[in-house]
């Protein structure tokens, strides 16, 4: 059976045609899921897409995190749901503390828009298995509020559970801590990333296909989880 | 008619870029004697019936502040004192 893969559209989101395009090109189908809209439609992972929810106000995704919507990916999340967080939806998972610390501005204030090298430390994750452990990645990076934070405590918690998930490689785009591109939560279902992996998934429009394996690596997840 | 004022800040030890950015501006004003600048949120919240400080707090730990990366304090201002009264 097709795995359904479900892509929420905040008021606001940018990305959420390329994250649904990007669940299509591996196999999947992508399931369209509405801010307003509790419902998952029994979808089999959920991915949040970048953008700028709600106008950043307040602070990037700290609305969005009490959408209807949202309240439901929690609850599933907790309950080992895959969700995928990418930049904006990175965001939203530590505002709904899915995932610990915070992004924050840019260190150097300027908006990062490049191609970057990641290199994947977690390859046992739902949405990294498809890599292997020390694997280089390019893909584009693009945003003003992307430097993570947390206190050293925490990052040295991430470190040692392996949950930092991908750093960068080659320049750090926005200050983050420890150059941390994408970190996981304890069960490795729930990952934020900051760069964008479905921008990275055609030839025509992308640096590299490298994109493809956080989607696929979903899809091996799926098959191998228990019903 | 009374207003709870929540300030939210970033806690000590999160840098700050936009505060050196314009602390990196003042001596073009030719201010030179200011050590650091931080930048922080002044929210104000009108109650539908008494300023209920508690309240407020909830409203600010959950969402006004994200107590990852910041502090708040709140405390009851008079309408006059306000950011939009004028004298």
């Amino acid at each position: 059976m097709t795995a359904r893969v479900g892509v929420v559209t905040f008021p606001g989101s940018l990305d959420d045609g390329d994250a649904a395009r990007a669940v299509r090109i591996t196999g999947a189908e992508p399931v369209r899921l509405w801010h307003g809209d509790p419902d998952l439609h029994g979808v089999d992972a959920v991915v949040l897409p970048g953008g700028f929810s709600y106008g950043d106000y307040l602070r990037c995704g700290a609305i969005a995190r009490f959408a209807p919507v949202m309240e439901t990916v929690v609850e599933a999340a907790r309950g080992g749901l895959p969700v995928l967080g990418i930049c904006n939806g990175f965001q939203i998972l530590c505002e709904a503390h899915l995932l610990p610390g915070a992004l924050t501005r840019n260190q150097h204030l300027h908006f990062r828009n490049r191609d970057q090298v990641l290199r994947i430390e977690a390859a046992g994750t739902a949405w990294t298995n498809a890599f292997q452990p020390g694997q280089e990645i390019l893909i584009p990076v693009k945003n003003g509020e992307g430097c993570y934070v947390a206190d050293p405590a925490t990052l040295d918690r991430l470190e040692a559970e392996g949950r930092v998930v991908a750093r960068y490689v080659g320049g750090n785009p926005n200050g983050s801590q420890r150059d941390i591109a994408a970190v996981t939560n304890e069960a490795g279902n729930v990952v934020g990333i900051m760069p964008h992996p479905e921008h990275a998934v055609e030839a025509l429009t992308g640096p590299s296909l490298d994109g493809l394996g956080f989607f696929t690596s979903v899809l091996k997840h799926l098959v191998g989880a228990p019903a | 008619m009374p207003r709870v004022v929540v300030d939210v800040m970033l806690k000590p030890e999160i840098l700050d870029p936009q505060g050196q950015a314009v602390a990196n501006a003042l001596p073009r004003l030719g201010v030179s004697d200011v050590a650091s600048v931080r930048i922080g949120r002044r929210i104000e919240i009108e109650f539908t019936g008494e300023p209920d400080l508690d309240r407020a707090r909830e409203i600010a730990d959950k969402l006004l502040a994200n107590p990852v990366i910041e502090d708040f304090t709140v405390h009851v201002v008079d309408a006059d004192e306000t950011a939009g009264a004028h004298s």
